[in-house]
């Protein structure tokens, strides 16, 4: 495929300028092809389809038009956010689905000279197409630091697996696309639980308590998994668990210190990128004392957090475990 | 008293044949849906031309009354041909055949004309629905003109059966008849016979142990003079016909001796490659590369699972060699095919155990302590892994809570929307051994208890009373994501409790996964290599579902047990002693009348091309070199139609459904026929 076409999200350009730089810079890496989509729009994220469909789906579907318009050679638009990602396949099956809303969205778009015919585009999420289209062995091949010894916890969040128009992904409960990338980036991937449960989203806004007891069962268990980093594949998520967790420390007189990243700037560190290339020290809680860990690697672990590190054993006596075709020796 | 003749086009009669038409309003079934009283003046006078001489309709004319009505007309009225516009011919045209052969007419000159499965069924609108009666009636009439009078063929019964499966479907099947005094062959692809029940410790709800019921028949089975037991064997390919079918059956290489071989053990002892017993142990414990699967096995004699036999993979090990005291292993055994003739075959090929794993949010596979039902089987089973005792993934620990989900890939659109129908019972009945084993607190997760037959929800009663408790709520997840410090350690389960109108969170030291029962995975292929349909998702299907559940469309072969869909023991006994009785029926006729449907070569048109001869799926056809010419073999032909089809120069017809039967059927379906006046061709 000769390039896609990126739907970046207002996130990239605020709050999410880390994934956004890391991204170009492993795109350019790895030889993907991203033409921005000229003259987007917000894509309305979480609350505007709750307010006014027909506007919320116009917003949507502006972009999607503007793309079908510049698509030239590639009919597929990536999306690094995950509610842009769910926002613009939404657009794309319910203005199929129910023709009425599809009418309704065009004549709107047309007072802006636009047209869209659902299906015309493909929306992926920008981690479906690193995995499917460029895929693992081409990211294995350009790994030149590999990041042993870091203990990542994989979190897509809720809005990437599903409902899954186009059937992408491998599960809906418990995919493990960003588990193989992260692997394959030579990080020690932990079975995150929750790795499709809710940041809380936009409720930080709406009912804080709400959110800051999601975000804690988020923060809770990557601490129970001793996880040295969140790795996420959305802004939405990385942002409420980053800047919201003293919020959350402080509500529940915890005091977890758990560092949020995006999944590409570790591709970006694994590929030999130094730290602030790849976005890092925009995060409010610092990676810095987990990327010392992965920069000496052959150092011995610090004592204090180092030490009191229990591994569960690598092969539990007793009845053998149901065996897991192509998943052996995973921890 | 043939009235049909052909021309050169051949569909113009030269003596139209006086054709009664019956229409059958089913009750309300047809006569709501299609308006029969205008159905029968329409064929008394648009068909009249096409020599229908009498027209009635009536409430039921499967009735003794309407047969008689149909006698009587074709007697007063000298008719020659009989539509009955009814059901499917499935269903009643064996009634109407008899009612036409006791007024005196060839049954084969009555047709079916199907208004209720094909019409009335399947529509709403009225008068397309009787638009459409009237053509298939028309087809009907156009068709049966040109029927000819033919005679039933009669091929006797080999007494011999062959059972496909040692579960205890096929051991009730393959005893019922043996006892009868007829031979049975009794094929397992296991080692050993018994199945599924094998593995099971106790069995709801009578808590009876399930080997102490089930071994008694298996050394039954195993030692009666009437039964051959083929284990280790799986059945190839299958020739013939009801009544004399040719089997072929591969006989895996034990690489045992059986003539030698005492049953001693000491091969299993001394083998030092071990490997994990993914069929009897369902996982949950390891077993040598040669084996027998448990103490009771039928036969006795183990086998070389040559895919882990260090022998087999490195060359050199031959342990159990060394050790055999009576020198019965044979590296060189060689699989074996065998040609069984029988005149019947039961298919009792049992189920799979849905794989866990695929609901994933359970964390089968990733979480230590949850398990597969059949893996409790197991470890519940005193002769099992653990000895019976109820224990952790560690072996030893005793888990203080205890969660059983049902529903786990049943009733689940994601994966298999029926009920599995055995696994409440089957969940009771674990609660129950965990009560009886343990000081655990038990939980059911249960979507609807389903307790349906004899002393079944006297069970439930009795594991409510001794204080399992039950959430009625589908469980969202299993994790191991403490959120208190209680919870730290151990397995939570996430669950709406749709009685209590909330969201709990359960901390549990073990999860056990009530997993559905699916058809076996190569259920499609064992289907068609035996000519049976089976349902997109894999059942076997049932010639009727309520009243023949053990036969299938194709004569001669039944089916048993799990193979139809889920069962519990009773149910699948029940279906195995069924399916014998129905084949020591077929037996004890000693033959069977077979429909003259037959192929037949007009020698004539016959250019010897030959390109039919390697097309007939039962072998009916040879070709004779000294007259270069193609011949079918009646007894072997079923009329199925291939080589009809492709001889190129029409030189093959089908009895009963000529290309002349066929042509003017269309002719009639279409209306055509009606605007036609007597005897003028139909078409050009």
């Amino acid at each position: 495929m000769s390039g896609y076409l990126l739907y970046p999200g207002c996130s990239m350009e605020t709050s999410a300028v880390a994934y956004h730089d890391s991204l170009a810079a492993v795109a350019d890496l790895l030889g993907l092809e991203l033409r921005e989509i000229d003259d987007w729009n917000c894509c309305g994220a979480t609350e505007y389809l709750g307010i006014n469909l027909i506007p919320a789906y116009a917003l949507i579907a502006r972009n999607l038009a503007l793309a079908a318009r510049q698509a030239n050679g590639s009919r597929t638009v990536v999306a690094p956010c995950s509610a842009c990602y769910l926002n613009l396949s939404k657009a794309n099956h319910y203005m199929r689905e129910r023709p009425i809303l599809g009418e309704r969205v065009n004549e709107a778009l047309a007072a802006g000279g636009l047209h869209y015919d659902p299906g015309s585009v493909h929306i992926r999420h920008l981690l479906d197409v690193l995995i499917n289209d460029i895929g693992l062995e081409r990211v294995r091949d350009r790994v030149s630091r590999p990041l042993a010894g870091l203990r990542v916890a994989p979190y897509l969040g809720c809005m990437v697996p599903r409902p899954d128009y186009e059937k992408r992904w491998s599960d809906h409960e418990h995919p493990d696309e960003l588990d193989r990338l992260l692997e394959a980036l030579g990080a020690e991937v932990i079975d995150f639980p929750l790795k499709t449960h809710c940041c809380g989203g936009h409720m930080t806004q709406i009912s804080p308590e709400t959110a800051y007891e999601l975000i804690r069962r988020l923060l809770q268990a990557a601490d129970q998994y001793q996880a040295d980093m969140i790795a996420t594949v959305c802004p939405m998520c990385q942002l409420n668990l980053d800047a919201y967790q003293s919020a959350a420390n402080q509500h529940f007189h915890t005091d977890y210190s758990i560092p949020v990243v995006f999944f590409t700037q570790l591709m970006g560190l694994a590929f030999g990128l130094d730290a602030e290339a790849a976005g890092f020290g925009r995060e409010l809680v610092s990676a810095r004392d987990a990327l010392d860990r992965i920069g000496l690697p052959r150092q011995a672990p610090e004592e204090g957090e180092g030490a009191t590190r229990q591994r569960r054993p690598r092969k539990p006596e007793g009845l053998p475990m149901p065996t897991v075709p192509g998943r052996e020796g995973k921890g | 008293m043939t009235s049909a003749q052909e021309d050169g086009n051949g569909r113009r009669l030269d003596h139209r044949p006086r054709i009664g038409v019956y229409v059958c309003h089913c009750g309300s079934n047809i006569a709501g849906t299609v308006d029969v009283a205008e159905l029968r003046t329409w064929a008394e006078q648009r068909l009249r031309h096409r020599g229908v001489v009498v027209a009635r309709d009536y409430k039921f004319m499967c009735s003794s009354l309407g047969q008689e009505l149909i006698a009587k007309d074709i007697k007063e009225h000298r008719l020659e041909r009989v539509v009955v516009a009814a059901c499917s011919p499935h269903l009643h045209e064996m009634t109407f055949r008899k009612a036409c052969t006791q007024a005196g007419l060839n049954p084969f000159l009555c047709e079916l004309a199907s208004i209720r499965e094909h019409v009335s069924w399947v529509h709403t609108d009225r008068t397309a629905a009787t638009d459409k009666a009237r053509a298939v009636i028309a087809g009907a009439v156009e068709r049966v003109a040109r029927n000819e009078p033919l005679e039933p063929m009669h091929v006797p019964v080999h007494p011999a059966t062959l059972v496909v499966g040692g579960g205890i479907a096929g051991i009730q099947a393959a005893l019922e008849i043996a006892d009868a005094g007829y031979p049975v062959y009794l094929v397992e692809r296991d080692p050993s016979i018994g199945g599924h029940m094998a593995q099971f410790d106790k069995t709801f709800p009578t808590l009876d142990c399930a080997a102490c019921i089930l071994t008694p028949r298996m050394v039954s089975a195993g030692t009666h003079d009437n039964i051959t037991l083929l284990t280790w064997s799986e059945v190839e390919k299958v020739d013939g016909y009801v009544g004399n079918f040719a089997v072929t059956v591969r006989k895996k290489p034990r690489y045992i001796d059986t003539a030698l071989c005492t049953g001693c053990g000491i091969c299993q002892e001394k083998c030092p490659k071990k490997v994990i017993d993914e069929v009897y142990e369902s996982g949950l414990a390891y077993r040598k590369a040669v084996y027998t699967p448990f103490p009771q096995a039928v036969p006795k004699y183990p086998v070389i699972d040559a895919r882990n036999c260090t022998y087999f993979l490195k060359g050199k090990c031959r342990a159990c060699e060394k050790f055999c005291p009576t020198g019965a292993i044979d590296f060189e055994q060689a699989e074996e095919r065998i040609t069984l003739e029988v005149g019947s075959i039961i298919l009792a090929t049992g189920y799979d155990l849905f794989d866990p794993r695929r609901v994933t949010q359970y964390g089968f596979g990733r979480l230590a302590n949850v398990f597969s039902s059949l893996e409790f089987e197991r470890m519940t089973n005193s002769a099992g892994p653990t000895n019976g005792e109820i224990v952790l993934r560690d072996g030893k620990t005793r888990p203080e809570t205890v969660g059983i989900i049902h529903c786990v890939g049943s009733r689940d659109r994601n994966f298999n929307n029926y009920c599995s129908a055995i696994c409440c019972m089957q969940s009771l009945k674990f609660a129950h051994l965990v009560k009886e084993r343990t000081e655990a607190t038990v939980y059911n997760f249960y979507i609807d208890m389903r307790t349906p037959a004899k002393a079944y929800d006297e069970f439930y009663q009795r594991v409510l009373e001794e204080g399992t408790l039950f959430v009625r709520g589908k469980v969202a997840e299993v994790t191991e994501t403490a959120r208190l410090p209680r919870e730290t350690g151990r397995l939570v389960i996430q669950v709406e409790d749709t009685l209590a109108g909330k969201q709990r969170r359960i901390a549990v030291d073990m999860v056990v996964l009530s997993a559905a029962l699916e058809p076996r995975h190569d259920s499609a292929d064992v289907a068609k290599r035996f000519g049976i349909s089976c349902s997109h998702d894999g059942w076997f299907i049932e010639k009727h579902p309520k009243l023949d559940p053990v036969s299938t469309m194709t004569e001669g072969i039944f089916i048993a047990g799990c193979a139809t869909g889920p069962k519990d023991i009773p149910a699948t006994v029940a279906q195995g002693a069924a399916a014998a009785a129905r084949v020591l029926g077929h037996i004890q006729q000693g033959q069977i009348e077979l429909e003259p449907i037959r192929a037949s070569v007009i020698e004539e048109r016959c250019s010897g091309c030959r390109i039919c001869n390697d097309l007939c799926p039962f072998g009916a056809i040879t070709f004779v070199d000294e007259r270069m010419l193609t011949e079918i073999n009646p007894v072997l032909c079923q009329g199925c139609g291939t080589c009809i089809a492709a001889c190129p120069a029409g030189a093959i017809t089908g009895t009963g459904y000529s290309n002349d039967q066929i042509l003017a059927q269309i002719d009639g379906l279409l209306l055509r026929a009606l605007d036609v006046p007597d005897s003028e061709p139909t078409l050009v």
